[in-house]
């Protein structure tokens, strides 16, 4: 595998044409990846989805490099069209094309540059993964006091001409003061066997909002990971959603900081697992100030041969008092060889809090399901009837209403 | 002075601290095969009982102490201990009571154990264990009429070798954890309590540690078999003197409950915690496990944790047996600088099986304090369900209180309900209790004894007024 990494290394490096410090920063990154390796089982944050594993056992001849030279053709197909927006377009991990049309030019800045040190404290292998082999960073700033018009969908997509590849991508966003974001993820793949490796940086100033939807519906056969690394400043609100459905092997991390006052975050997220699929989702929610505020809560509904897991960690600091916190997390197991798992923490060091977690996990009930049979639905029915209704809790948290009908029309879920 | 304020006044500092001056018979310090088989001779032990010690001498050899534990400790030298301390004039055991050494009867007494038969009001039939050997056990008489052993783990290993061989390390095998299997290896006694066919232990049964000697780590092991349709109620007491230097305590404890069998284990944990600033204070990594093995079986845990400057411990249950049923129900306290890390795993195997989780912490001062705690349902374990719960409560904002649950549910059928919370006193709840004529002291001893009550309620009537006086004795002080 190392010999891999360098000779691909080699190959984007001299593809990039970067300066010598560059290079420098890089390699240093590469050499912490191949000292560390995937992550596996034996990490405490790994300990329900062994990458190390699935990449052994899947994508056996993982290499590193893409060809960015090229463009790629842009199928206007995949676009959301009840929706206007603005599109960030990834193809095979290429950025192929801008378009802030709907908004004000001057309000909006996009720079790109190379890999820089990484601001925070990780021990995630992946993120100098990353770091050693992203193409480019750019970088959105949303200037003070503006909110952009349209929603901000990101579409990430491959088609056949990648096989075992590992793309690595970053994007850094800083929201000013008093600005807002809608931002939609939207994964639109059907490869198989290739390992997708997304770093999200945001920056959030004083009164910023920021709205982060991840969608990934579409059935595909990769492994994902994404890493979404939020700072935020006074009174800042951040609003992540995850629907995690689409690909074989999914894991969504959140790591929030709070820093400034009145800040709160709230992340929803939904697991809808069909055959064969592992996917989790793991946040740190940090209250490193007083009066902070976080809400979390994830359903998951869990197929055959499949696991879901959700690790939620709290952590509040002995300075952030009155800090109020809560996670729920609900299962319900379809089949006898459904697995979810569930590891919610707090980390409490300060006494004036109100801290709690919840997690319940079982089968469908079967009295509601006689209740809705016995007013003529049959079986199948009343068992899709209960599980959307389970869903539609976490779906109706969403703020905005026109995502949140998109995202209704996505799972195909009916008021 | 009411008698609480007596009582507190005479408890202010750690009341069990004082040494015995009793000679002692020690192995040589260090950690070796040598010393395994001075232990095993002294203790005329037979030949599997030392292969068993040195197989798991040879475990250990390839084992690392674990570090994945929340509270931190400076390393442990295990060449710098003593692994056998024992009074001298136990070295040919006495009799009866009366050839006891009169200092060791004094010992127990200022700790308030009753070895004494007189004290047979008490209705308690106690081993006493002191560093490492059991010195004496009462009620043997009627105990024995009904076919009930409960005896030292030394003589057991002499007189009931079937059984002990039969059992001792089916539960905690000599091949799991680091602290575990150095028990193994060179543990020096304990109780043995062996409940026959349907019945019902008529008392409570009750060991007594003490850690005495100095530089010596103290490694009892504990096996309780409860045969089909018995029932037998044990309760363990710990205290030790006050010493500079940190204590280890690493003991293993196994119950095993067949058919129809109920084991309810409680602990009141009172071993010196250290000095205000951290100083000294007993290591009590202790691994307690219990395998329902038989169907319709039962064990339950309580615990009252004050003590130990470092708890690091997980009461476990295996419910191996169809519609068998677990139990943890705990109070952890910790104060000043004390650290635990301490919770349980429920392991779901068999059918219909049931466990519950009532898990109270408190952490006031300098501590920390953690709930570490597995529930785990096996794809076999059908219609199985959990319920967890586990509080804490916080004063100051010095300390910490952190819950680590794993929830693993692989099977359809079952269901798991777990439920946390982390709060304060309230102002309100303080000021009500203030304004009916309480003091502020009184008000927080009240609320935190109705915040712990769940679990209280669940120990045996002497030793729950006993716990509830040392909940607010560990509180001494937070206040205000």
């Amino acid at each position: 595998m190392s010999e891999q990494l360098q000779s691909d290394f080699d190959k984007i490096v001299k593809s990039l044409k970067i300066s010598k410090e560059e290079i420098q920063i890089k390699k240093d990154f590469l050499n912490k990846f191949i000292k560390k390796g995937f992550p596996n089982r034996k990490q405490e944050d790994w300990k329900f989805l062994d990458i190390s594993q699935i990449i052994k056992k899947n994508i056996s001849d993982l290499n590193f490099f893409n060809d960015y030279s090229q463009p790629n053709k842009i199928d206007s197909s995949i676009f959301v069209d009840d929706l206007e927006h603005n599109k960030i377009i990834f193809i095979n991990g290429r950025i192929e094309k801008i378009d802030l049309d709907y908004e004000d030019q001057n309000k909006i800045e996009i720079s790109d540059g190379t890999t820089k040190e990484i601001s925070f404290d990780h021990k995630n292998s992946l993120i100098d993964l990353n770091s050693a082999f992203t193409n480019k960073v750019f970088k959105i700033i949303v200037k003070k006091n503006y909110s952009l018009k349209r929603p901000l969908i990101i579409y990430h997509s491959t088609d056949d001409k990648i096989k075992s590849t590992n793309i690595n991508l970053r994007l850094d966003f800083e929201l000013g003061e008093n600005s807002c974001l809608k931002l939609i993820d939207f994964f639109i793949d059907n490869t198989s066997k290739n390992f997708i490796n997304i770093f999200y940086n945001f920056n959030l100033k004083k009164d910023a909002i920021l709205k982060n939807y991840k969608i990934d519906n579409f059935k595909n056969n990769n492994l994902k990971y994404s890493f979404n690394n939020i700072e935020q400043g006074d009174n800042s609100v951040s609003e992540t959603f995850i629907l995690s459905a689409g690909s074989d092997y999914l894991k969504n991390e959140i790591n929030c900081n709070l820093n400034g006052k009145y800040s709160s975050a709230f992340v929803n997220g939904v697991f809808s697992l069909e055959e064969n699929q592992q996917h989790e989702i793991r946040t740190a929610i940090n209250h490193l100030v007083e009066n902070t505020k976080s809400y979390q809560l994830i359903k998951s509904v869990i197929g055959k041969n499949s696991k879901s897991a959700y690790q939620g960690k709290i952590f509040v600091n002995s300075k952030a008092q009155k800090t109020d916190g809560y996670q729920l997390s609900k299962a319900i197991l379809l089949d006898e060889t459904s697995e979810f798992n569930a590891k919610p923490e707090l980390e409490i060091y300060a006494d004036d809090v109100k801290c709690s977690h919840g997690s319940a996990s079982g089968n469908l009930d079967e009295n509601s399901i006689f209740y809705l049979m016995s007013r003529g639905l049959n079986y199948q029915q009343s068992k899709e009837l209960l599980i959307n209704g389970f869903l539609l809790e976490v779906i109706e948290k969403i703020t905005d209403s026109e995502i949140k009908n998109l995202i209704k029309n996505i799972l195909r879920l009916k008021e | 002075m009411d008698t609480r304020e007596k009582d507190i006044e005479k408890l202010k500092d750690y009341k069990y601290g004082f040494t015995t001056d009793i000679e002692n018979i020690k192995a040589p310090k260090g950690l070796n095969e040598d010393v395994i088989k001075f232990i095993s001779n002294i203790k005329k032990e037979p030949e599997w009982m030392l292969n068993f010690r040195l197989k798991a001498y040879e475990r250990l050899k390839l084992l690392k102490e674990p570090n994945w534990q929340k509270p931190k400790y400076p390393k442990i030298d295990y060449q710098d201990l003593y692994y056998y301390s024992a009074p001298k004039s136990m070295k040919d055991k006495p009799k009866s009571l009366d050839e006891l050494d009169p200092k060791l009867l004094e010992t127990y007494k200022k700790l308030g154990i009753p070895l004494q038969e007189q004290a047979r009001l008490n209705g308690i039939a106690v081993d006493a264990v002191f560093d490492s050997v059991s010195v004496a056990t009462t009620f043997k008489e009627e105990l024995t009429k009904q076919g009930i052993i409960f005896c030292s783990m030394s003589e057991a290993i002499q007189k009931h070798p079937e059984l002990v061989k039969k059992y001792l390390g089916t539960v905690i095998p000599v091949t799991d954890h680091f602290f575990a299997t150095l028990n193994s290896a060179v543990f020096t006694d304990g109780s043995f309590v062996y409940i026959p066919e349907g019945v019902r232990c008529p008392m409570e049964l009750s060991t007594y540690f003490r850690i005495n000697a100095s530089e010596t780590g103290q490694f009892e092991r504990t096996l309780i078999i409860a045969d089909k349709g018995s029932y037998v109620s044990y309760l363990e007491g710990c205290t030790a003197p006050m010493r500079d230097e940190n204590q280890l305590h690493a003991a293993n404890v196994e119950l095993i409950a067949l058919d129809d069998a109920e084991i309810k284990y409680s602990t009141v944990q009172n071993w010196y915690p250290g000095d205000e600033n951290g100083k000294g204070g007993i290591y009590n990594f202790v691994t307690k496990r219990g395998l329902c093995n038989g169907k319709n079986s039962k064990i339950s845990w309580t615990q009252v944790e004050t003590g130990s400057a470092i708890t690091w411990k997980y009461p476990s249950c295996i419910l191996k047996g169809d519609n068998s049923i677990g139990e943890f129900y705990s109070i952890a306290i910790t104060n000043n600088h004390q650290k635990a890390d301490t919770g349980t795993k429920m392991i779901h195997l068999g059918k219909n099986t049931k466990s519950k989780i009532i898990s109270k912490g408190i952490s006031a001062g300098y501590s920390d304090m953690t709930y570490r705690g597995l529930v785990d349902i096996n794809s076999k374990a059908k219609s199985s369900s959990n319920y967890t719960q586990c509080d804490s409560l916080l004063m100051g904002n010095k300390c910490g209180a952190h819950t680590v649950p794993y929830i693993k549910n692989k099977n359809f059928d079952s269901n798991i309900a777990h439920e946390a919370t982390t709060s304060k006193i309230s102002e309100e709840q303080l000021h009500y209790c203030q304004q009916r004529g309480l003091s502020a002291e009184e008000a927080v001893g009240l609320i935190v004894n109705g915040f712990c009550k769940e679990v209280l309620q669940q120990l045996p009537m002497e030793f729950a007024v006993e716990a509830q006086k040392l909940v607010g004795i560990s509180l001494e002080g937070s206040v205000g």
